[in-house]
Formats: structure tokens, sequence, C-alpha cells
């Protein structure tokens, strides 16, 4: 009985199928080919030897000490450059949207934040030598006034503080893009109910904001460790080839296969996906959590 | 509450210092060129290198040519997927989101690789392929923030409405998105545009591993054997993506702001 009733309305939709997918074909193609197809192209290059057959010795040659030794700054500068990003980000978007500072500093203050986590690159590298420096504007300030030698405590904008104070510039400011969305859904409902309940300040930050603020805070820290670990061109306008971190060990080793193995950089560019991956999935699976609360 | 003010105008003056002294010195790092006075020699000298005057001109080409493709490429496709495909909005998006989660030094590791002068598509045997193929990277490194601002464009606007008048009116397609679409999302596009203009403008990793002469590796050369031209180069740079961002904000303020909102 109902086979027969379905059987006309198939009937008749099937005539009409749909060649509207046609439409994206074209953007999917250009994807396919200058996004997707390189990309898995490293990827297969990394299970590959120079016959073309399969093998997992590139793999197994990353963990050799001077490449472990890169993927580990790499990773210390991304962690240190992103918490610190999270943690004075999160703290000027807080007193700009909650903290009481006056309301015609939050437009400036954006606007600038949109200005600053674009500024990177090349020209951040030149703005902080020029602070920080040898003959810097900041450390000729330390040392002729205040009688304070950075250089001479061990500081060197060539290194691994030097770095994560640079990339600074930009992992604050993108904190503070995101964040202000996030602050400007706390709801002053909830702070008025926690104190009629009698929470004291901390026990309304310790048991209702920052579980709200959570999946949010750990996004952006995800987001502002993958960034860092891909960024090539300040590090290399800033110290050239001296520190070596994975991108500017990849950059050397496409540009003169320093490796003298070009299987091996194809696994050193692998695993370069495979972190930043695992930090961006990271980051879209608590950014959709948090979203649940910003109705 | 008297207390928070206190400890928000310090995290706000903290975060401020940090911010403003590497701008003011490198400002005035780029003055001290000639000893005992401050001058602008340091602007002049790199204004007048004519490898500054190329490559700004190559970056600058490069980056309106990324905008027209990436414009053609966008706007359709975003339309279309609003209008007759929103099951593929999923996909269109997490697509957009790769380029931020691949880092670019490997796609343009993979074009060497895929498109060199052995291969089935060999763009960089030539000069006029690897810009081709340097611009069809910058597409790619641009999509999050133009397909992101140009969904964001259609939304505010009547898609199927607008089509279906100018479909009665017997527009066909290239006249809709000409005439009706790109019109009523050009504010978006040009947020995506000048957003994307900011990026190109300084690229380095992908055209100095394509080898072209863009803004990107001049910067980094003059870098590595100069003190003060590379003060003021930065401060060049952040005026030019200083007014990318203002010209965003300021085109914004003519964005349709909810649907039905057209005048």
């Amino acid at each position: 009985m109902s086979q027969s009733i379905a059987a006309p309305a198939s009937a008749v939709t099937r005539p009409r199928m749909s060649f509207a997918w046609l439409g994206v074909m074209p953007f999917l193609l250009f994807a396919l080919l200058f996004l997707v197809l390189p990309t898995m192209q490293i990827i297969v290059g990394s299970f590959r030897n120079a016959a073309g057959e399969f093998t997992l010795d590139n793999i197994i040659n990353l963990f050799q000490p001077s490449i472990m030794a890169a993927y580990w700054i790499s990773i210390r500068i991304s962690v240190a450059s992103a918490l610190l990003g999270c943690l004075v980000g999160f703290l000027m978007a807080w007193a700009m949207v909650l903290g009481g500072l006056p309301a015609w500093l939050r437009s400036p203050m954006l606007t600038f934040s949109g200005v600053a986590s674009n500024f990177a690159g090349i020209p951040l590298a030149f703005a902080f030598l020029a602070t920080f420096g040898r003959l810097g504007l900041v450390t000729l300030i330390l040392r002729d006034w205040f009688g304070i030698n950075i250089y001479g405590m061990g500081f060197n904008i060539l290194s691994f503080g030097g770095l994560t104070l640079t990339y600074l510039f930009f992992q604050i400011p993108l904190t503070i893009l995101i964040m202000t969305p996030a602050l400007d859904g706390m709801r002053r409902e909830w702070r008025e109910a926690a104190s009629i309940l009698g929470a004291s300040p901390f026990q309304y930050w310790r048991m209702v904001a920052l579980p709200i603020l959570w999946p949010s805070l750990l996004g952006t820290f995800a987001l502002l460790f993958a960034n860092a670990f891909g960024a090539v061109a300040t590090a290399y306008a800033l110290t050239g080839s001296s520190l070596s971190i994975v991108p500017i060990l990849l950059f050397a080793q496409i540009r003169g296969d320093v490796l003298q193995d070009p299987h091996l950089g194809y696994a050193l560019a692998f695993g370069m996906i495979v972190i930043t991956g695992i930090a961006n999935f990271i980051y879209i699976w608590l950014r959709a959590r948090s979203e649940r609360w910003m109705k | 509450m008297k207390i928070n003010r206190i400890w928000s105008w310090l995290f706000f003056g903290i975060g401020a210092l940090y911010f403003i002294f590497p701008l003011v010195s490198t400002a005035e790092f780029s003055l001290k060129m000639r000893r005992g006075a401050y001058t602008l020699d340091a602007y002049w000298t790199v204004l007048a290198d004519p490898r500054f005057q190329q490559t700004f001109t190559y970056s600058v080409l490069m980056a309106l040519a990324t905008i027209a493709f990436g414009v053609l490429l966008v706007v359709p496709t975003a339309y279309w997927v609003r209008l007759k495909l929103p099951r593929w909005r999923p996909v269109l998006e997490f697509v957009t989101l790769l380029p931020l989660i691949i880092p670019p030094i490997v796609i343009v590791f993979g074009y060497i690789r895929l498109y060199n002068t052995s291969s089935w598509l060999p763009l960089t045997g030539s000069a006029m392929g690897t810009n081709l193929l340097l611009m069809f990277g910058y597409v790619i490194l641009s999509l999050p923030y133009m397909y992101r601002a140009v969904d964001t464009g259609l939304r505010a606007i009547d898609v199927a409405t607008l089509t279906e008048a100018a479909q009665s009116l017997g527009a066909g397609w290239i006249t809709i998105l000409a005439r009706v679409i790109l019109p009523n999302v050009a504010v978006a596009v040009l947020s995506g545009a000048f957003i994307t203009f900011a990026i190109v403008i300084g690229e380095f990793v992908m055209a100095a591993l394509l080898n072209r002469p863009s803004f990107g590796p001049y910067m980094q050369l003059l870098g590595a054997n100069r003190a003060y031209e590379p003060a003021a180069l930065a401060v060049i740079a952040f005026a030019i993506t200083w007014g990318c961002m203002a010209l965003i904000q300021f085109v914004s303020k003519f964005a349709p702001r909810a649907p039905g909102a057209q005048h």
C-alpha cells in the first residue's frame, strides 16, 4: 500500500535532480589545487622514502636531538607567549569591559587591537630591535637612567625571552579581540544573584565567572599557540637563523636542504601540521562549547 | 568597586606602556640617522631606493590582483551557497578555516613540490607562472577573512528576494551578481579587501620561498644590512596597517544593518 503511494512521488522528484552543487565547484577546485593537494603532498611525502615506497623512517628520524630541540624551543616559546598573551589580554579586556574604565576608551582600544594583531612579520621585528635591541630605546633608558643593564643580566632579544616578548605584541591584542565579546556576555544578574546568595567576589569568580569563561580562555590559548608556532617572518628577521625553532629550520631546509634529506623536510612540515592542527581542533571544539552561554 | 577601578587602570597602564614603547622607540630610532639631530633622512633614503619602489609596486599590484581574484572567487560562491546550498555552509566554512590551521610555510612548501618544473602543471617554470602561483597563495591566505566578511555581508540582505526580483525583470546570473548582489555587499567586500591588502603587502614567507621580488623579502634584506632604514620601514608598515584598519572602520559605517533595512 504505502509503496504504491510513495512511487509516484519519487517519480516526480527524480527528474528534477539538482545540479546546484556545480556552482561551488570552481571554489572547491581552487581550494583543492592550492590548499588541499599541496598539503597532502607534504603529508604523503613524509611517509615515503626516496624510491617512493611507504616508510616510517622519516617520522622516526624526527626524534634526533637537534630536531627535537627545535620542536621543544618552538613549543616553549608558543606556550609562553600564548599563556602571557591570554593572561595580560584577559586582564586588559576585563578592565575595559567590567573593570570600570571610561567607556570612551573602548573603541580606541579595540581599533588598536585590530591594528596590532595584524602588525606582525618583518616590521614587528624591526620595532622590537629598536626597543629592546642593544641600542634600543628601552635598553638605553634602563641603562642610563636606572643603571640596569638588561644585556648584562643575560637578556637578549635574539633568544627565547626576546622572541616571547616580541610575539606578545600580536598575542595580547588578539586575546582582547576574542575575549571582549565573551566578557560582554557576562550578565550583571549572575553577579547580583551570587552576591545575594552570600558569595564573596572571589567565590563569584571561582564558582561562576571562570567556569563560564573557561572554554573561551582555553580556546584563545589554543589559537594563540598555533599562531605563534607557525610564525616565521618575525623570528627570521629578528634572529636570522641563530635561533633554531621549527619554522626557521623548515625555512632553511626548503631553501637549501640543510638537513640533507628532502624527505626529512616533509616530516618536519608534517610535525608542524599535526601540532597546529591539534591546537586548532581544541580551539574549534571549545569555541562551540563556549557559544552555548553567548545567547 | 573603587578597588576594581584602581586595578583596571593598573592593567591598562601596564598594557599601554608595553604597546606604546615599541612604537615610540621605532619612530625615535628612525629619526636618528644623522648624528646629533632628528631628521627624516632614513625615510628619504628608503623612499629614494629604486628597489623599494620596485618591490613596493610589485606588492601593491600583487595585493590588487589577489583582491580581484578573491572577490571573483568568493562572492559568487558565498552567494550561491546562501541561495541554493545552505547545507554546504559547514563544508565551506571548514575549508576557509584551513589556512589558519595549516601554516603558510607548509602550504608554500607543497607548492614548490607540486608545481615545480618537472610536474604536470609547471607553474614555477616561468616568472609569470610563479607570480600567478604566489597570487593564488595569497588568495588562500586571505580566504578566512574574505569569506567571513562576504558571508556576513550576505546575511544582512535578503538574497532570495533580490534574486527573484532581478529574475522577474529578466536579469541573467551575471547581471544579478554584478549589478544586484555585489553593490549590496560592497561594504563587506571592501572590508575583506583592506585586510587582504594589509596581509599581502608585508608577507614574507611565500614570496621569499618562491623567490619573487616583493616588499617582504626586501624589508628582510634591508634589516640584515642597515640600521636606521628598517625602523623607517617599520613606521611606514605600521601606518599602512593602521590605514587599512581605519578604512575598514570607515566603510563599515555604511553597512546595511538588518534584513529589510535597505534604502
